[in-house]
């Protein structure tokens, strides 16, 4: 039975500990509102983005569609871009994101696909290294990023394009958490390349003002222009989802944190009280006890 | 007075601009272009240059963007950038930066075309400082 000294002190870590969990949760949900902020204000640009390529991908029918669209026509060799986040303490967020990663890698692998993988972020390397450390071609670092920018996406998404123009791969998907809401993340695989087309249901709703687009410079040099900065722009809405899917799950995981040592300070609390009691009556059964001796 | 269009200058990480103009120069793919109203539909790339916006209160507007393409139709004018910025705000150790990389890229490049392209955009980005500079 442990002491009621050893006790406070298991009482007085537990506070300091909650104390922090507090201040971490804290954090998170002002990182978190700045979060959501920036993926909001991306998205006009990413839906511009669909509309125009919707637009033009009908003018530029299959004959001379780049190839980043078109695919080499293969699907051998798979490129999985899987985007985590660079420190832990958010609860499953990683691990999830990483087990659809690692189940479709083992669907791909068993399939006689050859895989290779981009981790962008620390964490999923950590988790994918200890299965697949063979087949990470990369790792993008951006622990030093406070706040990500397009510049940072556009990097990612020019190595990816260096690496399908060397025809190092045949189908790039991409693996990001989508944030749905605080306590809610979807881990989410989305096709990069070949870019798959928009749906009918989006291009419908683009009114071209019943004119026929003129094209500066022609349409398919504009959509070779268009796609790479289309993949960034993915990246980039992925990354910032993640961000903000992180500081949620950060959040309610802290926020669990700091109810259970909550409920950890009660329980050892009335330990505490139950054996200070219990020492008072052993002293006063002592007392009495000598006296009715004497 | 011309008739205003709806122009909308968009970056990836947020809307600079969404408001009615009477007329936006953007330095398209093959020349400056001056957008108006009832503008034909063009769809065009965009190079490092400024952009001129004139609201259709009568103020100018100077915006830096480095590439990007516009999307433009009789009733409205999108321009998507990749990089914008407000002439007054520009960055200028940022430009010199990009000059410097561009710079390096010409002197990496592999091959001629590589080399062309590099070349092509050093000096879209040299103009543009003397553009910006006296400002």
């Amino acid at each position: 039975m442990a002491s009621l000294k050893d006790l406070r002190n298991r009482i007085a870590s537990v506070k300091a500990t909650q104390k922090i969990t507090k201040a971490m949760q804290m954090v998170a949900a002002a990182k978190l509102r700045r979060a959501q902020e920036a993926a909001e204000a991306a998205r006009p640009y990413s839906e511009r983005m669909a509309v125009v390529l919707a637009n033009i991908a009908d003018a530029v029918s299959g004959t001379d569609a780049p190839p980043l669209m078109t695919g080499t026509g293969k699907d051998d060799v798979h490129l999985l871009v899987v985007c985590t986040a660079e420190r832990g303490l958010c609860g499953s967020f990683n691990s999830q994101i990483a087990r659809l990663a690692r189940d479709h890698t083992r669907k791909l692998l068993s399939a006689g696909k050859t895989v290779k993988i981009i981790c962008v972020g620390k964490k999923g390397y950590d988790i994918l290294r200890r299965d697949y450390a063979n087949l990470i071609v990369e790792r993008v670092d951006l622990r030093e990023a406070k706040q990500i920018g397009f510049t940072h996406a556009d990097g990612i998404a020019k190595k990816v394009i260096g690496l399908f123009d060397a025809g190092e791969f045949d189908v790039c998907t991409l693996f990001y958490s989508q944030f749905k809401s605080v306590i809610s993340q979807i881990p989410t695989a989305q096709q990069l390349i070949p870019a798959k087309p928009a749906t009918d249901a989006e291009a419908e709703t683009v009114s071209n003002g019943g004119g026929v687009y003129d094209y500066e410079p022609d349409a398919g040099e504009l959509l070779s222009d268009l796609i790479p900065r289309n993949i960034a722009v993915q990246v980039f809405s992925a990354l910032l989802e993640n961000a903000a899917g992180e500081m949620g799950a950060k959040m309610s995981a802290m926020d669990n944190a700091t109810r259970n040592a909550g409920d950890m300070i009660n329980k050892l609390t009335i330990t505490y009280n139950r054996q200070r009691q219990a020492q008072i009556t052993k002293e006063l059964i002592e007392i009495i006890s000598g006296a009715e001796a004497l | 007075m011309a008739e205003s269009f709806k122009f909308e200058l968009v970056s990836p990480e947020r809307l600079l601009v969404s408001e009615d103009v009477e007329s936006v120069v953007v330095p398209g793919a093959e020349g400056e272009m001056t957008v108006m109203a009832k503008h034909a539909p063009v769809m065009t790339t965009v190079q490092p240059g400024v952009v001129t916006v004139k609201t259709a209160a009568g103020k100018a507007d100077r915006y830096v963007v480095f590439g990007g393409f516009a999307d433009i139709l009789p009733e409205g004018c999108t321009l998507l950038a990749e990089s914008a910025t407000h002439v007054d705000d520009i960055d200028r150790d940022g430009l010199a930066r990009r000059i410097q990389n561009a710079r390096e890229d010409v002197s990496d490049a592999k091959d001629e075309e590589a080399r062309t392209k590099a070349e092509a955009y050093l000096a879209q980005l040299t103009t543009l400082e003397r553009a910006i500079l006296p400002a």
